[in-house]
């Protein structure tokens, strides 16, 4: 088979690759922003015990590699408690590769959060307050777009991060695109030993990124009608 | 009855005491400036009485009514029953703190708006609030000499032209007592004297102001009462003109000699 009848086979099994690592990249926002809010709230707490298992969290989370803690959700149910409750097949690769992203991810972003929120100067909140502005409209209609403004260059570079780290999940062989690729290599669709589908492979990350910087800096100038 | 009365109030941050035993009143319609040197808790007494910082004892007074006992009050009730009290007062911040994302007009407009929404009558009524909280704003902003500017962003202004926001913002729920923390101290030189000037203008329509300054000769001229505070104690007090010109006190006399040429 030469290159113009192996490109359209391939082709088709990258974009079916890509729509699962979209999904993982979908899902992992959607997952993680909010847990990392809810994590950022409760780091700030007041109460000693909650901020330090935050801290332990955050630390262990962001410490050890995202592959390693795919592997251990992924095979520690099944293998070491005897109850695998990921099920078998591509569902139940993807739960456990959702469950590891959404859980990083979060940790993540909750000291983006965080650092964004208490970089807002302290005389804001006192001029809302001796306005007699509640603790939510200060929050809301003082402090918030100064967090979003604020959290936005490290959140693009985050969300960029984590398209490409979807591919971490190859390693419990979720069907994601670096997966399509490669069983072109052993022989997949009557090709076999081909690498270029591989190397492809990167185009699409470099659209996918190339279009979040876009979107991010399109963002960015928004809010840049202030300081 | 005096507007404003405060009775023994202390305020210390952990062992050091920054606030002793401060007693001081004040008529409406008149101006009190506090002076004395960085650090003799001037700023800590503003803050205190616009509820930033909770005393550990003393009373708080505003027309009569006790808004503050500091000894028999909690923290949580300290921080539920405060937020309306603090109406009584306005704050001018050294470091004006105006909401970059809201322009000067918003600035002004944003708390007020707030309260109006808190009203019952808001659903109903709520065009002809906004537009009379409109009118308001501008109004507030004119007199700061501010009409070229009231849809500017804050970062597109001086920092004078800011610190005129800011007043106008305090001005905007109409304070009992408007208190200034060191209006000018952020400020370049040359634009210290558009900002006193505005503050020299309450003064004469008789706004009830407590100004804590370095600026000795404003103070002189615009007070008609003068605290000075050392050590968290008000060492010295009286009519300006006394304690500018014939200080009893040795600390007042030296502090006063590092101002005069």
């Amino acid at each position: 088979m030469d290159f113009s009848q192996q490109f359209p086979i391939v082709f088709a099994s990258l974009n079916t690759g890509f729509l699962q690592t979209l999904r993982l990249f979908a899902i992992t926002l959607i997952g993680a922003i909010p847990l990392g809010l809810l994590l950022a709230v409760a780091e700030m707490s007041s109460f000693r015990p909650l901020r330090m298992l935050i801290k332990t969290i955050v630390w262990i989370m962001r410490g050890s590699p995202l592959m390693i803690q795919l592997l251990i959700i992924f095979y520690f149910p099944g293998l070491v408690l005897k109850n695998p409750i990921w099920g078998s097949g591509e569902t139940g690769r993807f739960a456990a590769a959702s469950v590891a992203f959404v859980i990083n991810y979060a940790c993540y972003f909750c000291e983006i959060f965080r650092g964004g929120i208490q970089g807002v100067p302290v005389g804001q909140e006192e001029a809302g307050l001796v306005l007699g502005m509640k603790p939510a409209q200060i929050f809301f209609r003082v402090k918030l777009l100064q967090v979003i403004k604020a959290i936005i260059p490290p959140m693009s570079n985050e969300i960029i991060t984590l398209i490409k780290d979807t591919s971490l999940a190859r390693i419990i062989a979720l069907q994601e695109i670096i997966w399509a690729g490669q069983s072109f290599l052993k022989g997949s669709g009557g090709i076999s030993g081909a690498i270029w589908p591989l190397f492809f492979t990167g185009i699409y990350y470099l659209v996918a990124t190339g279009i979040l910087t876009i979107v991010f800096a399109k963002l960015e100038k928004k809010l840049s009608y202030f300081r | 009855m005096p507007i404003l009365e405060v009775q023994n109030l202390r305020k210390s941050f952990g062992e050091t005491l920054v606030l002793d035993d401060i007693s001081f009143s004040m008529e409406k319609g008149t101006a009190l400036s506090i002076i004395g040197s960085s650090g003799s808790g001037k700023t800590t007494l503003l803050r205190c009485l616009n509820f930033l910082e909770k005393p550990d004892s003393g009373i708080i007074r505003v027309n009569g009514e006790t808004l503050l006992d500091a000894s028999s009050a909690g923290k949580a009730d300290f921080q539920r029953n405060i937020r309306l009290k603090r109406l009584h007062f306005g704050l001018v911040f050294q470091s004006f703190n105006l909401f970059p994302q809201y322009t000067a007009l918003e600035n002004v407009m944003l708390a007020e708006k707030m309260l109006a929404k808190e009203q019952p009558d808001w659903k109903e009524r709520k065009q002809a609030r906004i537009r009379e909280i409109r009118e308001h704003g501008e109004m507030l902003l004119k007199d700061m000499g501010l009409q070229d500017r009231m849809n500017n962003y804050p970062h597109q202004l001086s920092g004078g032209q800011c610190q005129r926001v800011a007043i106008a913002r305090a001005l905007a729920l109409n304070p009992d007592i408007l208190c200034f923390d060191e209006p000018t101290s952020a400020l370049d030189p040359e634009l210290t004297g558009e900002v006193l000037r505005v503050i020299r203008g309450l003064a004469d329509r008789n706004t009830t102001m407590i100004i804590v300054t370095h600026e000795m000769t404003f103070a002189r001229d615009v007070a008609d009462y003068v605290i000075f505070m050392d050590s968290g104690v008000i060492c010295e007090e009286g009519d300006p003109r006394e304690v500018f010109s014939n200080p009893q006190q040795e600390r007042t006399r030296q502090f006063l000699s590092h101002y005069s040429q």
